[in-house]
Parts: structure tokens; sequence; C-alpha cells
């Protein structure tokens, strides 16, 4: 047995590059796949922790709409009610950087949330007393360096970019002077009674509402790990497959030998294993290197997107590792399984000799163009039906795979085409040949439309969604100069500063509500040109402004529109007001549902909002003059004031590096798809010398012959890169209009770059080209000796 | 289960630092510090001052200036059932800083305790509160006494001294109680007019009882309701650094005796023979402060409460008023495992004199 392995294994000596192929091919599958994977897992990590901050996922709270003033919560205390007072809120400390306070009350917090030591009261009475300590991870309090805060302090268990503080001290920072957020019931307690009216008892909840939210993200990003792992297993069924039929001989013998196919069978398997094991292991490490170099921009992302905060760190988790070699192993059999499956039932006295794989049976194509056509009606099936964002990703699986079995069918209807039209006998061998070709390279060919037609369909995606983004930040964002004041008071003294110096100060207003079900912003909006010509409305009633100022009618977001389907006209209701919806506008802020009403409208139901935030009109020569005269009259810190431009600049930047792990993940792939192409043809260029042979023995150059294999690798590519342009844009449509619908809540037009596809045309050639070189160049530099053996050999 | 485990490691580490902070502030934690910290130094706060005296209604209420200060009522009581009772309602305040100061900014904090002892059971419960914010706290007059749903309210008349009668409400699992208190004698200074000396180096605080009480109302016991009148104790005692460095703990009793006499007295336990002081107290309040040792006690049995060896039955001997008695535990089991622990029950009085009583014994 150990000669059989050592006479297997020698196999891979005399073809490292071989080798180095299978094992790379199955190392960039398992890091791709893995390296997401790790991602995912450190966000779904930090949602864990930060649902678990003062054992939230384990403690009901109370809460009301809006803040609690402190003393309901004095009031419940005494009668019987074990409540402990939480007030939450962000601090900006400058332009880059904020905190999240969460304030606390430790003599009464309850034991499931209390997650700081304060050792032998060492800490707790700084903490308790002016200036405070707050508590923050050691990440946080290396973010923190150098800001204006009380005294850092390091604690384990706390999430990123939150500081946990006494509530007075809290209070103080926030500007919330005698009121709390919510407050926290401890579980072991009795309820004296009834609340009282206004406030609400809310279950404890396991899972945040931020990752109800990135769900969708973090799905879109499983979804390109795992294309990426399929396109990598191309890579690694053709170095199998190329090891296994150049072995064929040796099977042969080996059985001849004794071996029985059992031990064979058995011996291959023990082979694959060591092999995915090992290129398992270096696929997870640079897995863990995409990951680590991907967090921050997926971080970046979160919090932009969706105010989750992530660490920019990574963890290594072992069952991640392990779930990583896995699914290395699990890859690698669902690759080799055919190839065993031949050497387990190989015939003893068959010829031995490598084919250039089966010949393309016109039985088999038919069998995977119907394979083809029951994914496509699935695809289309759940265009009309599917619901929710898996439904969606299934849909562009099915579209993807289905395609993707249909190339090598059109292709080969080509070439019989092609064939049928060829004049010539070195034309009708070319075609011949290539037709000939085309089983062993499909795979290969396969991966490269995956890739290319990924590329097309996010490519399409992220610029319609840039171009959408970029017109209606420039609606949004009418107004000239966007004020932030430190406080109340400033604010109101800025406002009747501004009245003679501006065209317009409108105040921006906002308060959390809750719509069907599910928390919602609630935004004022005053009666002003500014918004009459600018907001951008997808559906609206008429006179549609008129009924907003009215103060019984809303506007709703697009999200909120699509989640609860909803139209102009329909009725609507928040806590404490009823009304119909005005019109649905357009929001790519991030996925959370909007509600707009009226300023006078607002203030009635929130007279508690601040009025702190406003926007102010003036002619744009004069914007930068006048910020300058506020902020020298006002001593204002310069993050007060922010000008149009930079606030653009700001959310174009988030929206860029939303999308650059996507643009990360696009090259990584199409860079699969070409090591594929390239192990395809390699595998193909050692076994053709018997066909190639006659050819030359015929009078054909060797040249000649290098320069037609060129052409048929590039033609092959150009095919497939014909087929990957619909594909590509059927695929950028389902992203924008079923996929973003589902998992965003909002639809974005469609539009095309050709340009784009140029470019991408050339890469894919120049990929193909580079792929087919070096065969290519082996074929060239053939010494006429090795031709001629052919014909010695015995076959 | 890993997150329960945190959650109570969590609680333990928070209760070590409060039971740390409420009574030893600012101090090493490894130092020996005697029960509850009570030795700590008294840096920044007031100190009492022989002589200065006591004021009523104003020393009733708060001393922001002291570092702790407690309003401590013990009672023994006897059920319809004929059954004996005592409970406990204590308030303690305790001051990070020596001053009062508005909203959370007070660096006033409370602690709560309440008991109920029956001879076979012991509840125990206790509740943290902020000054500053209305939570907890106490007002002279008209006299409240709070944390959350507890109180100790005084319902005297104008012109009375606001103690002299009182409703006191506590509850905790399993328990609670609702009584009525009437003061049949005058405040009782303890000491020299109510300067308490605590060690031979002159640690001292100032302390005055009522020890007069009256009391009826009800018990509820695991939701059973069980009217009860009996006898009641208060005792108000406020200080920056009552004990000496070495003094580890002390023995108090509060003798409530048939004939209507009150005895007041504790020892404090240091390395040596400690330090034992005793106020006698006529039928009609009359104090006579003994001179310190003229108190002898010595424990009779040791029982194992948790986990540890405390003294439950004793003998008095105050040769000067011709007191020879036992005190023996209701229940050995009033164990106050609370952030701070420490033994408290009703006890009963034989021997020379006969009557009810509570015995606290801390640092064991």
């Amino acid at each position: 047995m150990r000669v059989a392995l050592a006479a297997l294994l020698s196999h891979w000596r005399r073809s490292p590059l071989q080798l180095a192929m299978l094992l790379l091919g199955l190392a960039l599958a398992t890091a791709l796949w893995s390296g997401v994977q790790a991602i995912n897992a450190e966000a779904r990590a930090s949602y864990a922790e930060a649902a678990a901050t003062l054992g939230q996922d384990r403690l009901a709270r109370i809460t009301a709409q809006g803040p609690i003033p402190q003393e309901t919560y004095v009031d419940l205390r005494r009668a019987g009610w074990r409540v402990s007072p939480v007030i939450e809120g962000r601090v900006r400390i400058d332009e880059r950087r904020s905190l999240r306070l969460i304030g606390i009350e430790p003599l009464t917090l309850p034991a499931p949330a209390q997650q700081v030591e304060f050792g032998e009261g060492d800490a707790l009475l700084p903490f308790l007393t002016a200036p405070g300590l707050i508590f923050a991870a050691p990440e946080t309090l290396a973010r923190m360096e150098g800001a204006d805060l009380p005294p850092l302090r390091e604690a384990q268990g706390i999430p990123p970019g939150t500081g946990l503080i006494d509530i007075g001290q809290a209070q103080r920072l926030l500007r919330m002077e005698g009121l709390v957020s919510h407050l926290l019931l401890d579980p072991d307690a009795p309820r004296p009674g009834e609340l009282p009216e206004g406030l609400r008892l809310v279950p404890p909840d396991s899972e945040s509402d931020v990752a109800r939210l990135t769900d969708s993200f973090h799905l879109n990003l499983t979804a390109f790990g795992l294309l990426s792992f399929a396109v990598g297993l191309f890579i690694v069924h053709s170095a199998i497959g190329l090891a296994f039929e150049q072995r064929r001989p040796m099977f042969r013998t080996l059985r001849a030998l004794g071996v029985t196919a059992r031990t064979l069978t058995g011996l291959l398997l023990a082979e694959l294993v060591l092999f995915a094991l090992l290129a398992g292991v270096a696929g997870l490490a640079l897995g863990y290197l995409v990951a680590a170099l991907l967090l921050p921009d997926v971080a970046a992302t979160l919090r932009g997107l969706y105010g989750a905060e992530v660490p920019g760190t990574l963890a290594f988790r072992p069952g991640w590792a392990a779930a990583g070699l896995g699914i290395a192993l699990l890859g690698t059999l669902v690759s080799a399984s055919q190839s065993l499956w031949r050497v387990a039932h190989l015939p003893l006295l068959a010829p031995a000799q490598p084919r250039a794989w089966a010949v393309a049976s016109e039985r088999a194509l038919l069998r995977q163009a119907a394979a083809a056509a029951g994914l496509l009606i699935l695809a289309g099936a759940l265009l009309l039906w599917g619901r929710g964002v898996v439904a969606a990703f299934v849909l562009l699986a099915a579209l993807l795979l289905g395609a993707a079995l249909l190339l090598p069918v059109l292709l080969a209807g080509v070439l019989r085409l092609a064939q049928r039209a060829a004049r010539g006998p070195i034309a009708q061998w070319f075609w011949a040949d290539t037709r000939q070709q085309l089983p062993g390279l499909s795979l290969a060919l396969m991966a490269l439309l995956l890739a290319l037609a990924a590329n097309i369909g996010v490519g399409t995606m992220v610029s319609s969604f840039r171009l959408t983004f970029t017109g209606w930040l420039d609606q949004r964002l009418a107004f000239e100069l966007y004020l932030s004041a430190p406080d109340q008071v400033t604010a109101d003294r800025i406002a009747d500063w501004l009245e003679p110096r501006a065209e317009a100060v409108l105040p921006i207003v906002r308060a959390e509500t809750e719509v069907l079900g599910q928390p919602a912003q609630l935004y004022g909006m005053a009666d002003h040109a500014t918004y009459r010509e600018n907001w951008p409305l997808l559906a609206e009633e008429p006179g549609v402004w008129d009924r907003l100022a009215g103060g019984d009618w809303a506007l709703v977001n697009e999200q909120l529109a699509r989640r609860e389907r909803l139209a102009p006209g329909d009725p609507i209701r928040l806590p404490g007001w009823e009304g119909r919806i005005a019109a649905i506008y357009s929001d790519y802020g991030n996925p959370s549902a909007q509600v707009i009403l009226g300023i006078d409208r607002f203030f009635a139901l929130h007279p508690e909002a601040e009025r702190r935030r406003y926007g102010i009109r003036v002619a744009p020569a004069r914007a930068e003059a006048l910020a300058e005269e506020l902020r020298a009259a006002f001593d204002l810190p310069d993050e007060t004031l922010i000008d149009q431009a930079s606030l653009k600049g700001f959310s174009l930047q988030v929206f860029e590096r939303t999308f650059a792990v996507t643009a990360a993940l696009n090259v990584l792939t199409l860079g699969v798809a070409g090591l594929a192409m390239f192990a395809s043809l390699m595998v193909l260029s050692g076994m053709r010398l018997p066909q190639l042979a006659p050819v030359w023995a015929m009078g054909l150059t060797k040249a000649r012959l290098a320069r037609l294999e060129m052409l048929r690798t590039l033609l092959l590519a150009s095919g497939t890169l014909v087929a990957a342009l619909p594909l590509g844009l059927a695929l950028a449509w389902v992203l924008l209009a079923v996929v973003n619908v589902q998992a965003f809540g909002w639809r974005l037009p469609m539009h095309v770059f050709p340009l784009d596809w140029l470019t991408l045309g050339a890469l894919a050639l120049g990929a193909a080209a580079l792929a087919a070189a070096v065969p290519v160049r082996r074929l060239a530099r053939l010494r006429p000796a090795d031709l001629l053996r052919v014909f010695a050999n015995e076959r | 289960m890993n997150a329960r485990h945190h959650a109570a490691r969590g609680r333990f580490a928070l209760a070590a630092a409060l039971a740390g902070l409420f009574l030893i502030p600012g101090a090493p934690p490894t130092a020996a510090q005697g029960f509850a910290g009570l030795g700590a130094t008294a840096e920044g706060f007031a100190v009492p001052e022989r002589g200065a005296g006591l004021a009523f209604p104003r020393d009733h209420g708060p001393h922001p200036d002291y570092r702790i200060e407690w309003w401590y009522l013990t009672s023994v009581l006897t059920g319809e059932d004929g059954r004996d009772y005592g409970i406990q309602w204590t308030l303690f305040r305790s001051a990070l800083a020596p001053r009062e100061g508005a909203g959370w900014d007070s660096p006033q904090l409370w602690l709560g305790h309440a008991a109920l002892t029956t001879p076979d059971r012991h509840f125990a419960a206790e509740r943290y509160g902020r000054g500053g914010i209305g939570q907890a706290g106490v007002v002279a007059e008209p006299f409240e006494a709070w944390i959350d749903d507890w109180r100790m309210t005084g319902t005297a008349p104008p012109g009375a001294d606001p103690l002299s009668a009182l409703e006191l409400s506590a509850a905790g699992e399993g328990f609670g109680y609702a009584l009525r208190l009437a003061a049949q004698g005058p405040l009782v200074p303890q000491g020299e007019q109510g300067y308490s000396v605590k060690s031979a180096a002159g640690q001292a605080s100032w302390y005055y009882s009522q020890p007069f009480y009256e009391v009826e109302g009800q018990l509820e016991i695991e939701g059973e309701t069980i009217a009860v009148t009996g006898q009641a104790w208060l005792d108000r005692e406020w200080s920056s650094q009552p004990l000496a460095a070495d003094q580890t703990g002390w023995d108090w009793f509060s003798l409530m005796f048939d004939d209507g006499a009150r005895l007041m007295g504790f020892r404090l336990r240091d390395g040596g023979a400690g330090y034992t002081s005793a106020t006698w107290i006529e039928p009609d309040g009359r104090p006579t402060p003994m001179p310190p040792g003229a108190l002898r006690v010595t424990p009779l049995r040791v029982a194992e409460v948790a986990g540890r060896e405390i003294p439950v039955d004793w003998r008095l001997e105050l040769p000067a008023r011709d007191l020879d008695v036992t005190v023996e535990a209701m229940n050995d089991a009033a164990w106050m495992g609370t952030s701070v622990p420490y033994w408290e029950g009703p006890i009963t009085i034989s021997g020379s004199h006969s009557g009810r009583g509570y015995l606290e014994m801390t640092g064991y």
C-alpha cells in the first residue's frame, strides 16, 4: 500500500505546477469564503455584545415616547418598582469622532446588567463623583486619545465606540439634565402593579435592531463569498481532473498489480484529504488576511449605514477555522467526486491512454440544457412570486447557475454553425478541434462567465446607485449651510442673529417614534420653497406641500412604504397622531423607516424635541463668508457649521466605503476565474499532443499551431464575454430591482455604462491571453522529437 | 451559563465595591479595617466634639458633613398566633464627601436593610439609593426617612417630638410589615449628653435612642398576614470615625426589661480585652452612663451560622445594678447576608431580670 501511495504521489513531484494549481485554487476558494465568514462573524459578535450591553438581552425595560423625566424614575422606585435608570446618547468629540455614552446608576443596576468591576470601591468613588469616569473597550480608549472627556478607564465587554459612565455625568455631557432614556427592570423583583400612563414595558430582546437591520448586508457578503468559493472550485475541479486523467495508466498498472479498486480509491481519497487540509490551512491564513484587510472598510460601512459599531480588528475564532477547513474538505470532495467515481469504476483492460476528456455527446449537452432551463424557470418563478431577501438571493443563484450551464450548450451551437460555414481544411480542423476541446474547457469558461457577469452586474449596480445617490444628495442637501448648535440657548441666539442675514433659517428637528410596530424616525418639516422645490418625491398626492403644512398629512420614506406596502392617500398612525400619506420620498441614508410631519404638528407631538439644528439658505457666493461671520460672532467650534459641499463629500465618502468591499471581492473573483482558465488550458495542452502531432506532420508549422491555439482561446473567451454581457445586465437588474428592495427597501433606476464593459472586455481577453500564453509558448517551443514521439509511442 | 456566571460575578464585585465604598472610602483594601471600615480616618469630615450636645428636631435629620449615620429600628413582637417575632428597619447614610449636593452630584449614598425573624425563619432585604434625587433620604420635620418604598414616617401631632409617633413599612422577598409606633417615654441621649465614646483612645459618635415604643400592626410572611403587638427601640447615631483602627467589630445589646427599665450595652472587640460601654435607662427615661468596663459580657454558646462561628447566647453582668442575666437568640440563624454581612436578631432575657431585646454582632 505504501508503495502504491508513493507511486500515486510521485505524479505530483513530476508536475509541481499542477500541484501548485490545485493547492492555490483550493486555498483561494477557502480564503474568499472564510474571509467573508470571518467578517460576518466579527460583526455578528459585536452586535451580540452590543445587544448584551447592560444585560438588555435578558432584562425587560420600561420606555416612553421620548425620554422619561427623572422624577418618574424616583416615583416608580418609591412605588416599589425595582428599576434602574439608563441614559443613552452620543457625544461629538470632533469632526471625525464621536462616542456613544451609556449612563448608568450603579447602585440600583440589576445584576445581569452589571458588567464593570469597580474593584474595592476605588473605581466606584471617582465613577460617581465629578468629573466622573468612563469605562470603555481598549480600542475605544485608543480612539478617544486627546478627546475632551472625563477620564477613561479600560474595561472588557463593552462594545466598541461606547463609553459606560455614571448617569449624572452622562446627563451633563449629553445635555439631558433631569431625563433618562429608559429604565431597566430587575428580573428578580415582583412588579407592584400597573405602570403609570405613558410608560411601556418592553420584554427582553436577544437580537438587537442592528442585527436585524444588517442581516441583508451580511447575506450580501455571504453570497459574494459563496460565488468566489464556487469559482475557486472550478480550478480545483480542473486540476484534480487533469491529475486523474494523467494517472490513468498508473491506475491501470496498480490495479493490474493487485491493488483493489477500493484500496486505490481510498488512497486517492486520503491524498485529496491531505491536500484539502494543507490548502485549507493556507486558505484560512489567507482568508484571515483578506478579512483583516477588508474589515476596517466593512466596519466603516456598518457605522455609516446602520450606526452599528464593529471593531476594526479581527478576533480569531476556532469555530470559524474549523468551518473553513470543513468547507475546504467538502469542496475538494465535491470537485473530485466525478473523477473518484471514474477511478472506482475503471475498466481494467480499457485503453489507459489519457483522452482529452470525454467527447461532448449530444445527450450530455441536452441534459445540461434541460438543467439550465429548469434553473432559469425557477429564477423566473422567484422573480414573480418570491418574497424576502433569501428568495432574492436564491433567484440570483438560479439565474447565474442556469446561465452558466447554458453557456457550453450555446458555445457548442455556435461552433457547429461556424464549422458548417468554414471553408478549407485548416479552418474546418480548427472549428472541429475547438468543439472537441469545449467540454474540457467548459468549466473554466463557466467560471469566467460567472466572474464576468458578476463584475458587470455589480459594477452596473454600484454605478447606478452612485448616480442616483449623487443626484439625490444634490436635491436633498439643498441648504447652503447646516448648523448644529451646542445647546438650545446658543441655537436660539444664532437663529435670531441669522434672521436678517440669511434668506431662510429652517429648523431640522427629529424624534423617535413608532410606525406599524417598528421604530422609526420622525422629522418635522417647515413649509418652505426649499423643500417644495427640492425634496425628492417618488409618488405624491396633488398639493402635497399644503397638505403637509396642514398637519393631517405625512410624508413617508420609500423604505417604509415598500416594507408596509403604503401608497399616497393611505392612512397612517403614529403615537398621538392619525392621518394620511401625502407622498413617498426617496431616502438612501439608511434602511430605517422615516416619517415627516409639518413642523407645527411635530412640535405638538414632541414639545421636548430640541431645536438645535438648522438648515440655512443663503446666496451660494455668500455662504462661506456667512459661516465665517457666524463662527466669529458666536465663537463656534468648526464642527457646528457644515457647508453643503463638505456634507456631500462626507456622504459620498460613506457611500464609496460601502462598496469598497464589493469592489475588492469583485476583483478577487475575476482573478480566481483567470486562474481557473489557466488551469484548464494547462490541463488540455498536455493532453493535446496526440491531436496536434498529425496536423504538424501534415505541414502546419509549430508557430502557426501556436497562433491558432491562442486564437482559439481568445475566441472562446470572447464568446463567453458576449454571453456574460446580457447575464451581467440581468444580474444588475435583479440586484437593483429585487435584492435592493428586499434588503434595503429602495428601488434604484438602472443606468448602463458601456465604457466599463469595454474595459472589462479588454481585461478579460487579456487575462485569457495571459492564461493561454504559457501553454502556447510550451507548444511553440516543442522539439520536433516530442511530436514525432507521438507516432512512435504505443497508444 | 457563562453570562449568568458573569452576572453573578458582577453582582459580587459590585457588592464588594459598595461595601468598601459604603464604609471604607479611600482606604487601601488590604489594610485591616475593622468592621465595615468604621475605623477609617475622618479626613475632611466633621468629628463629634464633647459637650456640643444634641438638639431636636434638628438632629433627627441627616448630618451630611459626617461620614456615616443611621436610623436603626428594631422591634420584638408577639403575634395573634402567640408566636414571637422580630423586625429590623435600618437606613444607613454614607458620604463620599462631607457635603450635600443637588441631584446626582450629591455625594450621599443610602443603604436600607429590612429583616423579619421568626423562631425558625429569617428574611432579609437590602436597598441601595443615591442621595440628591429623592430616591432615598431623611427629613427631620415633619419626620420622614425613606428608601424606595420603605418608609419611616412621623405621625406625631405638631409640638410633639417628631419621632414620638411613627409609621413604619418595608417589604422584601417573602416578607413585609406595616407597623404603628407610639413612644411611651422620652428620647434618651447615650454617653455624655449623646457623646458616646467608642474606644480607650477616644473615638466617639453622636448617639441617642428612643427605647420606649409600643408597637402594633401587621406582618406579612409569604402571603399570610399576622397581627402583632410589641415594643421597639430606635437608635440614632452618626460619626466619621467611631472605631479605633484596631477594633474589629462589636456585640451590641438593647435590652427591654419587663419592669420598664432599659439597658444599652456594647462591647467593641480588639486584639485584647475589648472595650465595653453601657447606659442604664430608668423606666421614666433617666439615663445613667456606666463607666467603661462596668458591663461584663461572656459568650455562652457558639452556633455555626453562614459558615462562621457566632456566639448566640451570652451572659451579661452589670454588678452596679445587680444585673446577671442570660440572653438567648430567638433564632440562631438571624444572619444578615447583605453586602456588609452581620448578625442581627431578637433575644430573650432570663436571670436576675427578664424581658426581650435585640442583639447585633458584627465583624465575625
